[in-house]
């Protein structure tokens, strides 16, 4: 199928993108990476009258250090995830979650920015930002604002972000010594969506977890933190017993939904096979 | 202070003049906004190599290089190209930087029928020019967003492998 007629606007300022999108409303669409937003509009689940490409907006590119945090500007490339040396060194969980993110061609156009506001809670980035306790940068007409990735996603593809408002950048904590992260999903086959996908850093004291953050995507209809799962690892070396009740706890921590073609009671043995599996990779170092 | 005129909103059905450099070669198309870059190529400027498969990124027939990246041409709209480089595989045929990979495409008959082969190319070219020496395992995690429909997939991969070892070993790497 094709996309509705639209009329495009190529924003070169972010005040140009506002200021369309605030003279035309609910039927303003922004488009990036386009790699969702298209295939949406092909087959007219959405048909905006205007499409407003911010492609060409450089205040959002670029990923820089800025105090205690990484910058990674809203239109940095899921590729470039892959290749840019300052996310290997200061947010490795992207860069090990890179690789799980679609295809290669849709890594070349895809934008970070895009999948964290589109909040697809199928999708590796999002739930990384959770991992992560990163801060997502929200430009409106009324200014700039933070928000915590905790108090960002609520319900299915639904975020934070107020009509018309843009993601500027994500801030994450740099990652620091004595910490250590782990990234896997479970898929049919790479590429496709993920049965059951886990992200987590963890802050250590010796061989101790001091703290540590774990987001499940594709269990819910946001992006997950296990709390109780979390906490029963908080002071512990990682024996097994530990993971143990860490895997146990995940039963009141992620009540995956009704589905003909994973039953939840599957989707829930498969996260705590993956948890078993990521806490053990970040025990030995890995 | 804006660019945007509020008059383009009743103008959704009018042509765009769009730029773009296609194989070398400086063009300029009449769009709408809502044609697609593979119809624009396909249908504008005649370069049929590029195949319209799926329409949604996840067949892979209608990959292009855009400024150097293979991308789906589906998934993009000529108007957001406007500027851009692209390199379609015919273009790509004639500068002859992927004759090795058609020469063995067509040895072991990962061809088929040839509806794929387009974009398995432009995938297989990146690649490479990314990895050197990938791994059976790295080639087919590669080929992922690739449909054939014939199912060719040993085939295909035992030619990427093979231009993988000659260019290596050749030490002539591009």
């Amino acid at each position: 199928m094709k996309a509705r007629a639209f009329s495009y606007f190529r924003a070169a300022t972010i005040d140009q993108a506002l200021d369309a999108h605030a003279r035309v409303g609910d039927d303003a669409r922004y488009v990036a990476g386009g790699q969702s937003l298209v295939p949406a509009l092909s087959l007219r689940l959405q048909a905006p009258r205007l499409l407003i490409d911010i492609t060409h907006i450089d205040e959002l590119r670029g990923v820089r250090r800025e105090g205690g945090y990484l910058r990674i500007g809203a239109l940095t490339r899921h590729c470039e995830m892959l290749s840019e040396p300052l996310i290997a060194e200061f947010a490795p969980l992207l860069h090990a979650a890179a690789p799980f993110v679609a295809h290669p061609a849709i890594r070349n156009r895809g934008t970070f920015g895009g999948s964290v506001a589109l909040a697809d809670p199928a999708s590796e980035f999002p739930a990384m930002t959770l991992a992560l306790d990163a801060e997502i940068e929200i430009v409106g007409t009324a200014g700039i604002r933070r928000v915590k990735a905790d108090e960002f996603f609520l319900d299915l593809f639904e975020t934070a972000l107020q009509p018309g408002e843009l993601i500027t950048a994500v801030y994450v904590p740099l990652f620091r010594t004595g910490q250590r992260f782990a990234f896997d999903e479970l898929a049919r086959r790479r590429g496709d969506y993920a049965l059951v996908g886990c992200g987590m850093l963890a802050t250590c004291i010796g061989d101790h977890i001091k703290e540590i953050r774990i987001s499940f995507f594709s269990v819910g209809n946001i992006p997950m933190r296990v709390k109780g799962a979390e906490a029963a690892l908080i002071g512990s070396n990682l024996d097994a017993e530990r993971i143990a009740a860490a895997q146990a706890a995940l039963e009141g921590d992620l009540a995956p939904p009704e589905s003909d073609e994973v039953p939840p009671a599957m989707r829930l043995h498969l996260a705590r096979v993956l948890l078993g599996r990521l806490l053990g990779r970040l025990r030995d170092g890995a | 202070m804006s660019g945007f005129d509020q008059a383009l909103l009743d103008e959704a059905d009018e042509t765009v003049r769009v730029r773009l450099i296609v194989n070398g070669r400086k063009v300029a198309c009449e769009v709408a906004p809502r044609e697609t870059l593979v119809d624009c190529l396909r249908n504008q400027l005649e370069l049929t190599g590029t195949h319209a498969g799926c329409e949604m990124g996840a067949c892979g027939a209608c990959l292009v290089q855009l400024d150097g990246r293979a991308v789906h041409s589906c998934l993009m709209f000529a108007v957001q190209a406007d500027g851009a480089e692209i390199n379609t595989i015919e273009g790509l045929t004639e500068s002859g930087v992927m004759a090795d990979l058609q020469a063995e495409f067509h040895r072991r008959n990962a061809l088929q029928c040839g509806f794929c082969t387009p974009g398995m190319l432009i995938n297989a070219q990146e690649l490479l020019s990314q990895l050197a020496q990938p791994s059976r395992e790295q080639i087919r995690d590669a080929l992922s967003g690739n449909y054939c429909r014939c199912t060719g997939y040993e085939a295909i991969v035992d030619a990427i492998d093979a231009v993988a070892k000659a260019r290596s070993g050749g030490g002539g790497a591009t």
